[in-house]
C-alpha cells in the first residue's frame, strides 16, 4: 500500500544525515562530558559543536543555549524557572490562549500556588491581538510567553512587536519556537526575546532533545539540581548523541532552510487549493502568516476521527483536534480560541509536509481526501454538502 | 499490521458498516445527539407485527460511534420491540470486542446508539397511540433536551460556514 506521511508538525524521521552522525556517539565515542579522560573531552567537544549550530541558526552565544529533555522541559523551565526567580518582583504572568499544553499547563500550575495568570486572545486567524496586550500588562507582570508559530494552525505570531512591548516594559518575553525552528527565520535579537524554545524531533533530529535559550543575565532558578550539568542550570548528564543528532539537524537546516520552506509552500499551497474544492471544505489558520509546510481544515457534516482513520486505511497519516481524538472530549482549545464551534473543530484535519513530502503525495492526499469525505458524509445524518 | 486502539470488531464495522443509510418510507426514526463531542446518530425502523423487520442507521461520529450504530443495526434486526428494547449497552460493547476493548472514554457512544433507537421505538409506540413504558418515557425527555441544544449548534454552525465560505476560498496568494 503507498505511504504518505503527512503529520511532521507531530513528528519527523530522524534524516539519515542525521542518523549517520549520532551513531558513534553511542558505541564508540560514549563518555561523559563531565570526564576529565579523553572519552569525556571527546564527548564534551561534540556537545559543544552542537550547542555552537544550534546557537548561531537563532543568532544566539553558545554559553545562552542549555539542552533539554524536549521542547516540554524547556517550557517548563522557561515558566516556572522565571516564576521563581522573579516572584519577588511580581507574581503576574501572560500567555497566549493558543499556547502548547506545555505552556499552558505549566502556567496554570503556577496560578495554582500563587501566582496570577491572564490569558491573550486570538484573532479569527489565530494571531494574537497585541493592542489587548499593553491592557493586560500590570505593574507586577514578571513574564510573557507567546508562540512563534502555532502547532495547530500553522499561525506565525508577530512576536518582534511582542518583544519590542516586553523590552520596553522590562517584563521577561518566552517564545515557544518548536514548530518554527529550522523552518523559518527566528532571531533572538531581532525578536528581543528572552527565553527561546526549540526541539530536534520537529526538524528530523532525534527524540528526546530540546534546549532552551537564557539571554545573558536572566535570573532563572532550574528545574533539575544535581552535578551542576549546562552552567548549572540542569543537571542530569547530557544526551550525547542526541544533542549531536539535535546539532547536524540544525547545521542542515540552517543550510537547506529557505529552499526548503519556498519548496513546502508551493506543495502546500496546492494542497490548500485542492482541498478547499470539496464542497463544505475551510481552512483554518492564516491564509498567507502561517509555517509553510501546515495546512488546517474543517469538513462540515465529518468527524475528525473517523476521517483520519478512513485516511489512515489508504496509508495516509494525518491528525485532528476532534474532541472525539481526546479522551477528555474536549476539542482543541486552539480551534476554539479562533472562533470555531465544537461542531467546527469536530471535523477538523490536520496536514503537515516535510523533507520528504512530494507532489506525488500531495496528488494522492488530493485523490483520496475527496472519496474520505464523501464516503463519511454519506453515512451521515446531514448531507448538505 | 500495526496494533490499533480499537477492538478488530471495531475497525471491521468501521471499514464495512452494516445497515448504513436511509429507509425510504419507514415506520419511525429516531435520533439521539451527545452534547459533549457533537456527535449525532438517526435510526430508521421499518416494523411488522412488533417485529423490527428492517433497520438503517446514519451517524455523524468517531469510528467506535459508526462501529455501535453498525453493530446495533445487526442486534435488532428481526427482533420484536420489547427484546430491542432490552438491549444495553455492555451487550453492544461486548460485540464489540468487551470492555477492555473499548476505551471507557468511548462508552458514550454505545449509549448514543441505544438512545437513537430508543427515539425511533419511542416514536413508533406514541404515533400508533400504543402504551409506553415509563422508562422509555422518561429516556425520551432527556434525549430530546439534548437533542434540541445540538440541533441548535448545528444551525449556527451551517450559518457560520456560509458565512465562512467565500473567506477560505479566496486566493490564498
Amino acid at each position: 500500500m503507498k505511504k504518505v506521511y503527512m503529520d511532521y508538525a507531530a513528528t519527523t524521521p530522524v534524516d539519515p544525515r542525521v542518523f549517520k552522525e549520532m551513531r558513534k556517539f553511542f558505541t564508540q565515542k560514549f563518555g561523559n562530558t563531565m570526564s576529565l579522560h579523553r572519552y569525556g573531552r571527546e564527548a564534551k567537544e561534540a556537545v559543544e559543536e552542537a550547542r555552537e549550530h544550534v546557537a548561531k541558526l537563532m543568532g544566539a552565544k553558545a554559553n545562552e543555549i542549555i539542552f533539554t529533555s524536549g521542547a516540554t522541559e524547556a517550557n517548563n523551565f522557561a515558566l516556572k524557572g522565571i516564576a521563581l526567580a522573579n516572584k519577588h518582583k511580581g507574581k503576574h504572568i501572560i500567555i497566549s490562549s493558543i499556547e502548547h499544553h506545555s505552556v499552558i499547563d505549566p502556567a496554570k500550575y503556577l496560578a495554582r500556588n500563587g501566582f496570577e495568570l491572564s490569558f491573550l486572545p486570538v484573532d479569527k486567524y489565530g494571531i494574537v491581538k497585541v493592542d489587548l496586550l499593553e491592557k493586560l500588562i500590570r505593574k507586577d507582570t514578571i513574564l510573557i510567553s507567546v508562540m512563534h508559530a502555532n502547532n495547530e494552525i500553522g499561525t506565525i505570531e508577530p512576536i518582534e512587536e511582542i518583544g519590542k512591548i516586553c523590552e520596553e516594559r522590562d517584563i521577561y518575553f518566552h517564545c515557544d519556537a518548536a514548530q518554527s525552528f529550522g523552518k523559518i527565520e527566528v532571531n533572538v535579537d531581532k525578536v528581543k526575546v528572552d527565553l527561546l524554545t526549540v526541539s530536534a524531533h520537529k526538524l528530523y533530529g532525534p527524540k528526546g532533545v530540546g534546549a532552551i535559550y537564557i539571554r545573558e543575565g536572566t535570573e532563572i532558578e532550574p528545574l533539575l539540581h544535581g552535578g551542576g550539568h549546562e552552567f548549572g542550570l540542569r543537571s542530569s548528564t547530557l544526551n550525547v548523541p542526541g544533542i549531536v543528532g539535535f546539532g547536524k539537524a540544525v547545521e542542515i537546516a540552517a543550510k537547506e532552510m529557505k529552499s526548503e520552506a519556498l519548496r513546502l509552500r508551493k506543495l502546500r499551497d496546492r494542497l490548500i487549493k485542492g482541498v478547499l474544492e470539496i464542497p463544505g471544505s475551510h481552512l483554518n489558520g492564516h491564509p498567507i502568516k502561517r509555517l509553510p509546510n501546515n495546512a488546517n481544515f474543517w469538513f462540515a457534516g465529518v468527524e475528525g476521527e473517523s476521517l483520519v482513520m478512513e485516511l489512515d486505511r489508504y496509508g495516509i497519516a494525518a491528525s485532528t483536534g476532534s474532541a472525539c481524538s481526546s479522551s477528555s472530549l474536549e476539542p482543541s482549545h486552539v480551534l476554539l480560541a479562533i472562533g470555531l464551534g465544537p461542531h467546527q473543530a469536530h471535523g477538523s484535519l490536520r496536514l503537515t509536509l516535510g523533507r520528504w513530502s512530494s507532489l506525488n503525495d500531495v496528488n494522492y492526499v488530493l485523490e483520496v481526501l475527496p472519496k474520505a469525505v464523501g464516503r463519511l458524509r454519506k453515512i451521515s445524518p446531514y448531507k448538505k454538502w | 499490521m500495526v496494533k490499533s486502539l480499537y477492538s478488530k470488531e471495531v475497525f471491521e464495522h468501521f471499514k464495512h458498516p452494516r445497515n448504513l443509510g436511509k429507509i425510504k418510507n419507514p415506520d419511525a426514526v429516531g435520533e439521539a445527539g451527545n452534547l459533549l463531542c457533537g456527535d449525532v446518530m438517526r435510526i430508521y425502523l421499518k416494523i411488522k407485527n412488533n417485529r423490527i423487520v428492517d433497520v438503517k442507521g446514519e451517524v455523524l461520529g468517531c469510528l467506535v460511534a459508526i462501529a455501535n450504530t453498525s453493530m446495533l443495526t445487526t442486534m435488532v434486526k428481526g427482533k420484536t420491540l420489547k427484546e430491542a428494547l432490552k438491549i444495553r449497552k455492555e451487550d453492544l460493547i461486548k460485540k464489540l470486542g468487551g470492555p477492555e476493548k473499548v476505551p471507557p472514554f468511548k462508552l458514550h457512544c454505545s449509549i448514543l446508539a441505544l438512545d437513537a433507537l430508543h427515539e425511533a421505538i419511542y416514536n413508533y409506540l406514541k404515533q400508533r397511540k400504543l402504551p409506553i413504558p415509563k422508562e422509555l418515557k422518561e429516556r425520551h425527555l432527556a434525549i430530546q433536551k439534548t437533542l434540541k441544544i445540538i440541533e441548535q449548534r448545528h444551525k449556527e454552525f451551517i450559518e457560520f460556514e456560509k458565512n465562512l465560505f467565500d473567506e477560505s476560498t479566496q486566493k490564498i496568494h
